[in-house]
């Protein structure tokens, strides 16, 4: 079993504080829900993790198996097993998806180990049928003209070619179809297992009724409020958040809300 | 203080090598006449590059002859690579100065279709020769360069498509560098007859490390009606070359000129390439990737001029610049007036990768008529930090992300190259470059 441990995280964007002491702890075979209205600190989390340039960690301690993650560089936590699927994935002209997909993928294993051709278009053959995504989408541009929901399954793509032990999925579920959903549930649902362990984070009940959750946690204000297990997300799906201010005694901010 | 242009040949040298090539007299005569007008002509003034103190007119030596080649398995390895060794298909072959090697099927052969290097050509197709050669193209008296380019051409290709004639595969020449003494002064004529295909494309490949001479380069492509030309180039020539480099096309009626231009010399450049759209409904797009390291100093004037009605011209280059190197580019599309719905569009992505490199996009659109289209976008901005995240998020380390981003940005222009050898051989020269 693997642990990813999370604890006091404070994490400042432009001077801004955005995180106010987060504890989080997921295991492999396990897999949790993050909810929360617009603009609590859910991406930043995840950015955190992964360890993007912009988010600041102020304070607080992020562990894998008891390593410091926030020690190592963006590429060493993806090869110690973290990844993030993205809210918003960037565009790179001019690599294809495939080619992107196999460094990633050798990345990971010893020079000279490369995968070997035909196993990795096998592979991404699979995968690709699984998710019922376009042939040309491995050949076309990273993400280059991808629509909003063919970008997620590309995410979700890249999360079954990489097999990492734990992953982060920030919206996974904003701007698909119903169809779409159900195809990106199954390709989280195929890693589930011993050696995986999942947070995903999500507005929506509707995902968590594809991936049924063991554990689910509100974020409000930078801070997780509220844990529980898949019955919370009904609840938050029925009643939105103004019981939960009410009960802890939050006051409600203004939050922009997306476009 | 302006380098002293005395120049080390005398017409008389130019006369009897002229005759020692075995070329045509016309030839002979036309060289000597280019060479009298060399003393008075005017060195080029490319846009924002000061060449004053450039040396394009010191060589040690006029011509060397070099080895020729039976058979292709006596190239260097780096060389063979560009070609399908068990059918090499059309290809022209110029070792140094000396034409080195030949291959031309017997069916385009019946067909009409020309491949041959310059000297013979002017013997063997004068008349074809002499219509093309610095007439309707490139002028002689233009400037210093091209009136040198036509006293001292050392080399070059002829070739000739007629009309009808579709060629899938392309046509490739290859013009290999090794010895430090030599300048190159070549002189490449494509021409399409009506409603031909094909594509051609030449390396320019250096396996000295150092040169001494000069590359003045002038090549001239003319699309006959309803033709459609596609000319790929792969310039890598060493450091120590100042090379003038001057490609030059002229469009008929319904035909389309692409240029593919992967230009990659290690030493400073001035590159021009301009397209005239002469024929109604005629179309240029012109391609080029370019990329600067350590001093390097390289200006290049991109120009698409519309002379028919319906003309369209694309320009688009992708520049990636690191050390201290400098590249301008000049982007102009002009509209003359008549050209009656006429498009010009042109777009730069710069690169930088390094703070004291330099990149500068001058886009000019010069419009005397009034129903036409016209735009440019130019972008000039260093890897963006947000795709290296994503990239190294998936484990990819900071040197491979990169490598990527810097590949896929010279990717649109690259993958244009349509033969595999050349495609990659471009890649590995973008490799060295950027490492
Ligand atoms: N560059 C920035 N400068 C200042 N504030 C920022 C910056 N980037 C993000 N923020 C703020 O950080 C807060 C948390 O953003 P975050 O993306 O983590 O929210 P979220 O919980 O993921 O919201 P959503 O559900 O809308 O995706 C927001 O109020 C946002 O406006
Ligand atoms: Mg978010």
């Amino acid at each position: 079993m693997s642990t990813l441990e999370i604890k006091g995280l404070h994490v400042e964007i432009e001077g801004k504080e955005i995180l106010k002491g987060v504890d989080l702890t997921i295991n492999t075979n396990e897999i949790h829900a993050i909810m929360g209205p617009n603009g609590t600190g859910k991406s930043t989390l995840a950015q955190a993790i992964m360890g993007h340039p912009r988010y600041e960690v102020t304070a607080g301690t992020i562990t894998l198996d008891g390593e410091d993650v926030l020690e190592m560089e963006v590429d060493e936590r993806a090869r110690a097993g973290i990844f993030l699927a993205m809210q918003y994935p960037s565009e790179v002209n001019g690599v294809t998806n495939a080619d992107f997909l196999r460094s990633s993928i050798n990345a990971k294993r010893e020079e000279g180990d490369e995968i070997p051709l035909m196993s990795f278009i096998r592979e991404l053959d699979a995968k690709m049928e699984t998710l019922e995504m376009d042939e040309d989408m491995a050949t076309r541009y990273l993400n280059e003209g991808f629509s909003g929901g063919e970008k997620k399954r590309n995410e979700i793509l890249q999360l079954m070619m990489l097999k990492p032990k734990f992953a982060v999925l920030d919206e996974i579920d904003s701007g698909l179809d119903i169809d779409a959903l159900k195809v990106v549930a199954k390709g989280v649902n195929e890693l589930r297992g011993e050696d995986f362990g999942c947070l995903i984070i999500t507005h929506y009940q509707r995902l968590l009724d594809y991936i049924t959750p063991d554990k689910v946690h509100v974020m409000i204000q930078g801070k997780v409020v509220q844990s529980g297990g898949a019955e919370l997300a009904l609840k938050l799906e029925e009643q939105g958040y103004d019981w939960l201010h009410e009960e802890l005694g939050i006051e409600a901010e203004t939050v922009e809300q997306e476009a | 203080m302006t380098v002293e242009t005395k120049l080390a040949l005398t017409e008389q040298d130019v006369r009897s090598y002229s005759e020692k090539m075995n070329e045509a007299a016309w030839m002979t005569d036309f060289r000597a006449d280019a060479f009298a007008k060399l003393e008075q002509l005017p060195m080029p003034k490319p846009d924002k590059t000061r060449i004053d103190r450039w040396n394009f007119t010191d060589f040690p030596i006029h011509a060397v002859e070099s080895s020729v080649y039976s058979s292709l398995d006596e190239l260097p390895a780096k060389a063979r690579e560009l070609f399908d060794a068990e059918k090499p298909g059309s290809l022209y072959i110029q070792h140094n100065n000396t034409p080195a090697f030949l291959s031309l099927s017997d069916d385009l052969k019946a067909k009409g279709v020309i491949l041959t290097d310059i000297f013979t050509a002017t013997r063997e197709h004068g008349e074809l020769v002499k219509k093309y050669y610095m007439t309707n193209g490139v002028k002689v008296d233009e400037h210093k360069l091209t009136a040198l380019n036509a006293a001292f051409m050392n080399g070059g290709v002829f070739v000739y498509v007629p009309k009808n004639v579709v060629i899938e595969e392309p046509i490739q020449a290859l013009f290999l560098h090794d010895d430090e003494q030599v300048s190159l002064f070549n002189h490449i004529i494509v021409v399409a007859e009506a409603n031909s295909s094909f594509t051609y494309i030449e390396n320019y490949m250096s396996t000295v490390a150092n040169a001494k001479g000069q590359a003045n380069i002038v090549s001239e492509v003319f699309t006959g009606d309803n033709s459609n030309v596609t000319y790929g180039a792969v310039d890598v020539l060493s450091e120590g070359f100042t090379t003038y480099v001057n490609r030059r096309g002229v469009t008929g009626r319904d035909s389309q000129l692409n240029w593919v231009l992967g230009l990659m010399n290690d030493g400073n450049t001035i590159a021009e390439n301009i397209t005239h759209l002469v024929g109604d409904n005629s179309g240029a797009d012109m391609k080029t990737v370019v990329v600067g390291t350590g001093k390097q100093r390289q200006n290049f004037t991109t120009e698409i001029i519309s002379w028919g009605k319906n003309t369209n011209g694309m320009i688009l280059k992708h520049a990636v610049v690191k050390d201290e190197s400098t590249a301008i580019f000049n982007g102009i599309g002009k509209i003359t007036k008549g050209a009656v719905g006429s498009n010009a569009e042109q777009e730069s992505r710069m690169l930088m990768l390094s703070p004291r490199a330099r990149a500068d996009a001058n886009p000019i659109l010069l419009i005397d008529e009034d129903e036409v289209t016209a735009g440019h976008a130019a972008t000039v901005g260093r890897v963006d930090p947000i795709e290296m995240f994503y990239l190294m998020s998936r484990g990819i380390t900071k040197t491979e992300a990169e490598r990527l981003i810097i590949h896929g940005f010279l990717a649109p222009v690259v993958d244009k190259l349509k033969v595999e050898g050349v495609k990659k051989l471009l890649t590995e020269v973008i490799e060295r470059k950027v490492r």
